[in-house]
């Protein structure tokens, strides 16, 4: 578990309600109004997204909104970034292969 | 098309700092900001701040963050989040993206004060899931308490890389090594020390060669350079790591001052790009101010000022403020921007050697290269006063603006005198109660009571600590000296925690008396000396 229980200076660091969402079809836990890409990274999931051309993975970048390497599928709208973006409850959660939703053909 | 006085474009410390001074001279003021919550970077500080009473030092940034929102609050600031300004246009218009709306606001004066974005370095792999901006890892760990990693390897020995090394071992992370190209220590000496003394290494004229990993950073791989940047073949190391975080520098975020048309300059002194200001921020279109890192790349602490300043002229520019009054203000403001910008590390300073500080004293080069202070460099020092019973040690050797140890010691042991980048010096004529304020008032973490006549062959040094679990009264552990080596076996004999401390914690460890002068810090397991 990666996620800080207690901190020095901080103490217990104020979190929301625990929520439940899909990730690539498996269910995953975080917390309500934290970023996608901290829910994902608590879980272990380290790939947010594939390249189009060359298919390399990419994951969280900037944490801030500004690099776009962590954008996922989020309820079935591509190019959400992750680290900016709220979870909440349901939400389902894709890997996202290139740059749209559509399923990728050779 | 809604109007106001004022628009400042970023709520950081820069543009809050502004909104607030103009909002108390009388101007309906609004504040943009593209993130969800205001406060830029603030609130991602953890750390004890530097400067003086006026720079709000020794108070750490997120406390400061709240401050400043109160108060913007208390002023009457409108502030808009995420709202990402777009455009800035000719007589003040600007066009803001709200949700899926793009509105149009306009003002009589406009402020930009939208900070900076990180700089990156390429090599192979750095694509890799894993490789992550040091301003990822702080939000990352101090905003969503999430650790970035478990084993990071640091990239940039500037006060960024430095501060956020240690605040990812505050975090619970292992950082096992800090790297940078340049020969020498980026940051203030007393950042490197805080984590030299854990053990970490540093390996300067040194760069990532290599990010190894298939689908996310497993290991990294580093080579030495030589005078000219370029690797030497054959010099690589090898680290297991699962992340590795960048702190090469930041750029202005000048893009909508120089798409309205202000004459801009190339000045990598200032990290880029910045427009051309006058002595209070404004730019060559009347009326528009920049303040704070969008001018140049600072700190926090001069942001602050720099906005208020502009804050300050744009209420009067638009009459809310005489003449008068402005320049009174204004004045008083530059004489605290002026103290920041003194000592070793001013922005005039930037990538100059120095041999000597302002009091003549060889530097320690052994700080510059591997983070810590030598023998040879404590006995050069002279400052750190020696006589019986406890008294305090002070391992800050280099010009940088700060001060609260004098006004911490309710004794006036400690001397800094009116230059603020002065070294702070003993006074041997007053008596150290060992109270300890001066350990906790230190941002820099490089105050030590030592008490060489604690025991018959035992001495106790007092040391900050901020790491937890917190030691017991009465544990075990070992003694490390300044470059993190084990010395041998410590005693925790006293641990003190108070509000005034601000979550610094006072642990105070008995060790043979040879060891008052190298041992530095607390290791809770035990380890046999070398």
């Amino acid at each position: 578990m990666n996620r800080i229980s207690d901190h020095p200076i901080l103490g217990n660091i104020e979190k929301g309600q625990k929520v439940t969402f899909l990730m690539d079809g498996k269910q995953m836990e975080g917390y309500e109004g934290e970023p996608i890409a901290v829910a994902l990274k608590a879980s272990g999931v380290m790939i947010h997204r594939y390249t189009q051309k060359t298919h390399e993975p990419r994951g969280i970048f900037c944490a801030i909104g500004r690099c776009t390497d962590c954008v996922m599928i989020v309820d079935g709208v591509p190019n959400i970034r992750t680290c900016i973006t709220p979870l909440v409850q349901g939400m389902t959660i894709q890997t996202q292969y290139g740059v749209t939703a559509l399923e990728v053909t050779e | 098309m809604k109007r106001y006085d004022l628009i400042v474009v970023g709520a950081g410390p820069a543009g809050l700092s502004a909104a607030i001074e103009a909002a108390k001279c009388g101007l309906s003021v609004a504040v943009f900001d593209e993130n969800a919550k205001p406060g830029g970077q603030l609130f991602k500080q953890i750390h004890k701040f530097f400067g003086s009473k006026e720079h709000q030092a020794k108070i750490r940034g997120y406390k400061i963050g709240e401050t400043l929102l109160s108060e913007a609050d208390a002023a009457g600031v409108e502030v808009y989040l995420n709202a990402t300004v777009s455009g800035m246009y000719m007589d003040k218009e600007i066009l803001v993206r709200i949700g899926a709306a793009m509105e149009h606001f306009k003002a009589d004066a406009i402020i930009i004060a939208t900070g900076a974005s990180e700089n990156m370095v390429t090599f192979d792999g750095w694509t890799l899931p894993g490789v992550i901006g040091a301003g990822a890892a702080q939000t990352m760990m101090n905003l969503y308490g999430i650790q970035p990693g478990k084993r990071v390897l640091m990239l940039g020995s500037g006060n960024v890389g430095l501060v956020v090394s240690f605040q990812l071992m505050q975090a619970g992370c292992e950082v096992v090594a800090l790297v940078d190209a340049a020969p020498r220590i980026g940051g203030y000496g007393v950042h490197a020390s805080k984590i030299a003394r854990c053990g970490v290494p540093f390996y300067l004229s040194h760069t990532i060669t290599k990010a190894e990993g298939t689908d996310c950073v497993t290991g990294v791989e580093i080579s030495q350079v030589d005078d000219h940047f370029t690797t030497i073949p054959g010099t690589q190391k090898h680290f297991d790591v699962d992340t590795i975080c960048m702190a090469v520098g930041l750029s202005p975020m000048s893009q909508l001052l120089k798409m309205a048309g202000c004459n801009m300059v190339d000045d990598p002194r200032r990290g880029g790009q910045v427009p051309l200001v006058d002595e209070n921020g404004e730019t060559s279109i009347s009326g528009v101010f920049a303040a704070g890192d969008v001018s140049g790349i600072e700190e926090a602490s001069s942001a602050m000022i720099e906005g208020r300043m502009s804050g300050l002229s744009a209420a009067a520019y638009l009459g809310f403020l005489s003449e008068k009054d402005k320049d009174s203000s204004l004045n008083e403001l530059e004489v605290a921007l002026d103290s920041l910008h003194q000592g070793m590390f001013a922005p005039g300073s930037k990538g100059k050697a120095f041999t000597k500080t302002d009091e003549g004293i060889a530097v320690s080069q052994s700080l510059l290269k591997k983070g810590y202070l030598d023998e040879a460099d404590i006995a050069r020092f002279n400052h750190f006063g020696k006589k019986t019973g406890v008294h305090p040690v002070i391992e800050c050797t280099q010009n940088i603006p700060c001060n609260p140890c004098q006004d911490a010691c309710p004794k006036q042991c400690i001397k800094i005198g009116k230059t603020i980048t002065a070294i702070p010096r003993i006074d041997e004529d007053n008596t150290c109660t060992g109270c300890g304020l001066c350990i906790a008032s230190c941002s820099g973490q490089a105050i030590f009571l030592v008490d060489e006549d604690y025991e018959p062959g035992y001495a106790s040094i007092t040391l900050p600590y901020e790491f937890l679990p917190r030691p017991q009264k009465g544990d075990l552990g070992t003694a490390l000296s300044r470059s993190g080596q084990p010395l041998g076996v410590a005693e925790i004999i006293d641990v003190r925690s108070a509000k005034a401390f601000d979550h610094t914690t006072l642990v105070t460890i008995k060790v043979p008396v040879a060891q008052a002068m190298t041992a530095r810090f607390y290791k809770r397991e035990a380890q046999r000396a070398e």
